[in-house]
């Protein structure tokens, strides 16, 4: 059982924009390949070129087909990551302390030396956001990129997670939802943003922006004419007109 | 709270050191930053990948197969020394042998070919991006069996934009995605242009701009899409002309556009029985000739203060009249036959969408006009105080090239485009430098086999008519192997690669000595009937040699063809290796900057592999080609670095741009520099030199444009650039094909001529769908390519494989409830061809003629130092086993390409199939070839990638 901090200063995460992500796993990928040679063990691959191959990720993309009831079906893509809930079942889960919440920014992190690999706490996850290490048996998740967002040696305009650096969508944006003014508050606020399953309660930080309403093929507007037909001038009437315009 | 942040440290140290490079883990050719830090033998590894900020593709970002490069530069499938082949052919048995032997061997079998019949070498690359370098040493060589990938990738794009007007989507040109109010985005999945194509779609998101999707298949950036057009395969250009009908009949396109920019009132000559029926009215210098509004009369088309109309009939001598080409034109679309209506069955597109479409395309161009306060003046003299834009912007790719009725699609969409003026205007499509370049500013296609001796110019260009030709002295016989430029394709600007193997093996119309090829997997997922693409390179003749007798291949992984190859020459992997993504080639400019860049060698290689292009160079000094040797025989270049550095082209042109000049101070002229590519690597790997604000758009006519283009060596006087809507050659073939006019076609061809050479964009039905019976083969099939994947050689990445390791089939739900299909069964797909047996997969965001799978995920077994079980051979497939590289026969006993027939392109998405239920049985997807021999080893398989730096 380990406690969480009763508030944190700050509350940084992630608003993820569902309007334009076009499931490319551009973040999915870089977050690997930065965090797997950065903070605690590697992010372990078996069977890399085997019949099964598998490996920890701390993001991964979900593509879902919907089929609204008057519309032709879409696809969603949703990538998830750990979303830094205030409520963290994942943290007060743990029988070490090896989970646990930062005071200062919100991060939710695994100290990798107090963890036995027990994997309560990704059972504890209603997201499923945390992966077992296949080879260090430790436990992974998203750090929010903490050993690059206050790194003194990474320039300044780098110090945001590799996830939001690398989107070419620009549908991953890091900020502090505990500043009303701060980008990813405004950002919530304007598009609607939303909790995901907000009815576990866990609070999740992290925000989604719903997709915006889409065009149906049915929708009716009729060509306004570049000039009104006249009797009698057949299809290309307009022709004369236009061309005295121009002189 | 002080005892958290002393849990972890957040400032690390990140790495050693960082060198910026390109990206090739696709074609796209982003900047990286490499980060480089030592492990712990103290030997530089890549410890991450990022996009360069400053760079001008990518900006920053990078997608994840850029990000997946450290796993495809320590790839266990990486080749490592040359090797010469002992076993049969596709058993992949091999013995490694030096450099020196192997380039020996080569040369030996390479000088006789030049010596007695050059044409006796096809020498054709795949992904090259050095193509300035390879068809250069072709020309040298002097087969004029040189091409790239082209013809069975994209070439009626490029073809169709460039004959159009003078540009083309991607390489020569972008949306302006800033200034646009509407985007359109035809047949486009991950195909090329992937970074840019995505900040582009988020710019207009965040701008609050609409972007309409045409695809079959709703994934990906249709996903995204405001409004998704579900399409049938291959019907795209008469949704296109039906939307031009709507905006002709209401009177919406951009008159002055049409008059100032284009080809809408050239005169076309009206009598049915002349030679130059058809043709354009032209005055004795040669000029087109037009009806001058004030006078009446007629007058060449650039005479001073003409003001040519675009309509009305002139009365030539004997019955002979002329009209605008834009009366031609008006007639032809404004029949019924592209009324909305008329065209929803076939294109699956309800007429009330299509109309709804015209509308707003009209409202955007015409109501939501952009100006800039830009003076700027024209070609002609006139000044203009402002730019004035129709803020529409198209895209299209792959899904409109790959029919058989591409290369007149693409020219719909341009048509389209520039009716409503949005051609170079703000918020419309915008020409990269150095393009605007139109046919008469390009090369002619040169033929010749003329032993020890290069041919007149390069083998690619752009047909004019049909007396350019390439044909053997009986007008009929194809000179080059894959028939480029003969009856078969006449305008075939990129060859057809994906014939070269099926015609060598066929001996039509000749056999080869040695097959020559770079980067392109051409047993496997590269070629069309790949099961009889590995006959054809295994079969022996009567005295039990191969049909196709030597053949050369350069790689960098253990691919599917390696194990076809008597020689393989080993390429570096991208961080190991010089390049010039040079403006030459294919160029990286965008619209407001003309940029090249380079690769270097970030990493040292650790294997004996080289660079192909050094390789290349070498053996262009072996064979004593004239411009790789000294007089004194030796070779005129150490490597390709030394190349890149010191060729010219022309006097002070070479392959980079940027610090040219003995002092690097020169840009796009002057003499070579010997610390350029210094100076690329300090500059993070490229060179970009702004455009100047008054050339920025209308490049077309912009006498701004003009002067830079010239000073910047990007041409040599100005070019005149009129937009060819009504296109002269085409005609000057249909000509040939009634009979009026020399050389004649073979009876065989003369139909297919006069119905697909309409000089007017045109649409006609896939050529697979019109030669079967359609009610056997109801559905479409087709493949679309992953973002997280780049063709084949995602497999051997540990990380992406994760992503994409096996395909299914997407099936629309409405076929899986007729044939009683449902996820996770199996089934077969059949086509005139052959039959697969694949995994199931059912989905409703899709045409619901069409299924779908995942381009390039099914390998050979023993391919890419792979486990024999792997996903990607159990379960994976390629839908090309189903396609032929032939179209049905007729009877006639010509061997038909299954290829567009204007410019030969690939139509691998004319594909008809049927669909039926098939037993799992050991749920293994079929066909399923013998293993190759791994000639690699078995790698580790367990990563732990960046351990030593970990804590």
């Amino acid at each position: 059982m380990t406690l969480l901090p009763a508030q944190t200063d700050k509350k940084l995460g992630l608003v993820i924009d569902l309007d334009i992500c076009v499931g490319c796993h551009a973040c999915v990928v870089n977050c690997k390949e930065w965090n797997t040679g950065g903070y605690g063990a590697p992010l372990g691959d078996i069977e890399a070129y085997g019949d099964n191959p598998s490996g920890a990720w701390l993001n991964r993309i979900h593509t879902f087909e919907v089929t609204p009831e008057d519309a032709p079906a879409q696809i969603v893509h949703f990538p998830k990551s750990c979303l830094h809930c205030d409520d963290a079942p994942c943290v007060t889960v743990c029988p070490t302390g090896a989970s646990y919440k930062r005071g200062e920014d919100g991060i939710v992190l695994v100290d990798e030396s107090m963890c036995i690999g027990c994997g309560l706490c990704a059972w504890a996850c209603p997201y499923g956001a945390r992966e077992m290490d296949p080879v260090e048996n430790v436990m992974k998740k998203c750090t929010l990129c903490v050993d690059r967002i206050y790194n003194d040696n990474l320039p300044e305009i780098d110090r945001t997670p590799a996830c939001v650096r690398t989107c070419p969508a620009n549908a991953r944006h890091f900020g502090d939802f505990a500043d009303p003014n701060s980008n990813v508050s405004k950002m919530t606020r304007e598009r609607g943003g939303f909790d995901l399953m907000p009815e576990m309660g866990t609070k999740p930080v992290n925000q989604y922006l719903p997709p915006r309403p889409k065009s149906r093929p049915e929708e009716t507007i009729e060509i306004a004419p570049a000039f009104v037909p006249k009797a009698d001038e057949g299809l290309l009437g307009w022709l004369d007109r236009a061309l005295e315009k121009l002189g | 709270m002080a005892t958290d942040s002393a849990r972890v440290n957040t400032s690390p140290h990140v790495s050693d050191e960082i060198r910026k490079t390109t990206c090739y883990m696709c074609a796209c050719r982003c900047g990286i930053n490499v980060h480089l830090r030592k492990d712990e033998n103290g030997k530089p590894k890549v410890r991450y990948i990022e996009g360069n900020r400053d760079h001008p593709i990518n900006k920053g970002v990078l997608c994840a197969k850029g990000s997946a490069g450290i796993m495809q530069h320590y790839s266990p499938a990486r080749l490592k020394a040359p090797m010469k082949r002992v076993g049969e052919r596709g058993e992949g048995k091999f013995e490694e042998i030096s450099w020196d032997e192997a380039l020996e061997l080569a040369t030996s079998w390479l000088k006789p070919v030049r010596e007695k019949d050059p044409k006796k070498l096809a020498f054709f690359t795949g992904r090259d991006q050095s193509q300035s370098l390879t068809g250069w040493w072709a020309q040298n060589f002097g087969t004029p069996n040189f091409a790239a990938h082209g013809g069975f990738c994209s070439v009626n794009m490029a073809a169709g934009g460039i004959y159009t007007f003078g540009g083309a989507f991607w390489e020569f040109g972008a949306p302006d995605w800033g200034k646009s109010e509407l985007f359109m985005i035809f047949g486009v999945a991950e195909d090329h242009d992937s970074n840019p194509i995505k900040l582009g779609l988020s710019k207009l998101k965040a701008r609050g701009k609409k972007i309409i999707g045409v695809n079959p298949v709703r994934t990906g950036y249709n996903a995204i899409a405001d409004e998704w057009v579900g399409i049938t395969p291959g019907t795209d250009g008469l949704f296109v002309l039906s939307i031009v009908h709507e905006l002709l009949k209401a009177g919406r396109i951009d008159i002055d556009y049409l008059i100032r920019y284009t080809n809408a009132p050239w005169l076309v000559i009206d009598d049915p029985k002349a030679k130059d029926h058809g043709l354009f009215l032209r005055d004795k210098d040669g000029n087109a000739q037009v009806i001058d509004r004030k006078t009446g009369k007629i007058a060449a088309y650039n005479s001073k203060d003409v003001k040519p109309d675009l309509k009305g009939e002139i009365d030539l001598k004997n019955g002979r009249k002329a009209v605008p080409s834009f009366t031609l034109l008006a007639q032809k679309y404004l029949d019924d036959r592209y009324a909305p209506e008329n065209v929803a069955e076939e294109t699956g597109v309800p007429a009330s969408q299509t109309r709804r479409i015209a509308a707003e395309i009209a409202h955007a161009a015409f109501e939501k006009e952009v100006v800039i306060d830009q003076p700027w003046t024209d070609m002609k003299g006139e000044k203009h105080e402002k730019m004035i834009g129709r803020p529409v912007a198209f895209h299209a790719m792959r899904g409109i090239s790959a029919h058989s009725n591409g290369f007149q699609t693409c020219r719909s969409i341009h048509l389209l485009q520039i009716l409503i003026g949005s051609i170079d205007s703000p918020g419309g499509f915008r020409f990269k430098p150095p393009y605007p370049r139109p046919v008469s500013a390009q090369p002619a296609p040169h033929g010749g086999n003329i032993p020890n001796t290069p041919l007149k110019g390069p083998q690619l260009g752009f047909m004019r008519g049909p007396e350019g030709l390439l044909l053997e002295e009986d007008g009929v016989t194809p000179q080059r192997i894959d028939k480029a430029y003969s009856w078969d394709a006449p305008m075939s600007s990129h060859g057809l690669m994906h014939m070269v193997i099926a015609n060598a093996h066929a001996r039509d119309p000749y056999g080869i000595d040695v097959l020559f090829m770079y980067m392109a997997n051409m047993s496997w997922n590269s070629s069309m009937n790949s099961s009889g693409v590995m006959k054809m390179l295994t079969n022996k003749d009567e005295n039990g040699e191969y049909i196709i007798p030597k053949l050369i291949y350069s790689d960098a992984y253990s691919s599917e063809m390696v194990a076809f190859a008597d020689l393989i020459l080993p390429d570096t992997t991208y961080l190991e290796r010089h390049d010039a993504i040079s403006a030459l080639d294919r160029p990286i400019s965008e619209p407001e900057a003309l940029c090249d860049a380079i690769r270097w060698p970030v990493i040292e290689p650790d294997r004996e592999v080289r660079g192909f292009q050094s390789v290349l160079l070498d053996l262009g000094a072996r064979l004593g080609l004239p411009a790789m040797t000294n007089e004194d025989g030796t070779p005129k270049f150490k490597d390709y670095a030394d190349y890149i550095q010191n060729h010219e082209r022309k006097p002070g042109v070479g392959p980079l741009l940027g610090w040219r000049g003995k002092d690097g101070s020169k840009t796009g002229r002057g003499e070579p520099n010997p610390n350029q590519i210094d100076a690329y690597i300090k500059n993070g790997g490229f060179s970009e030199t702004h455009v100047p604000a008054e050339a920025l758009y209308f490049k077309h006519a912009n006498a701004a444009w003009q002067n830079w283009a010239v000073e910047m060596g990007l041409q040599d006087a100005p070019v005149e650039n009129v937009f060819q809507l009504y296109l002269e050659p085409m005609r000057k073939f249909q000509l040939c094909a009634e009979g009026k006019a020399e050389p004649q076609p073979p009876e065989t061809h003369r139909q297919r001529i006069l119905n697909c050479f309409d000089p007017l964009p045109d649409w006609y039905p896939p050529f697979e769908g019109a030669s079967i019976n359609l009610a056997d083969f109801p559905y479409h099939a087709l493949t679309q390519r992953p973002a997280a994947m780049y063709h084949s050689w995602g497999s051997q990445n540990a990380w992406l494989r994760q992503i994409h390791g096996h395909n299914p089939m997407y099936i629309p739900g409405e076929i899986c409830d007729e044939v009683g299909l449902k996820d996770g069964d199996w089934a077969y797909i059949i086509s005139h061809h052959g039959k697969i047996k694949v995994p199931v997969k059912r989905m409703n965001a899709v045409n619901g003629k069409t299924m779908w799978t995942w381009n390039a995920i099914g390998k050979r077994k023993g391919a890419w130092a792979l486990s024999a079980k792997a996903p990607e051979t159990e379960k994976g497939f390629l839908l090309n086993h189903i396609i032929n590289e032939l179209l049905p026969p007729k009877g006639d006993g010509h061997r038909w390409s299954n290829s567009d027939p204007i410019t030969g392109q690939a139509a691998w998405f004319d594909l008809r199939v049927r669909v039926e239920k098939a037993p799992a049985e050991d749920e293994v997807s079929q066909p399923q070839m013998d293993a190759q021999n791994n000639p690699v080893g078995s790698p580790d398989q367990t990563v732990e990638y960046g351990k030593e730096w970990t804590k």
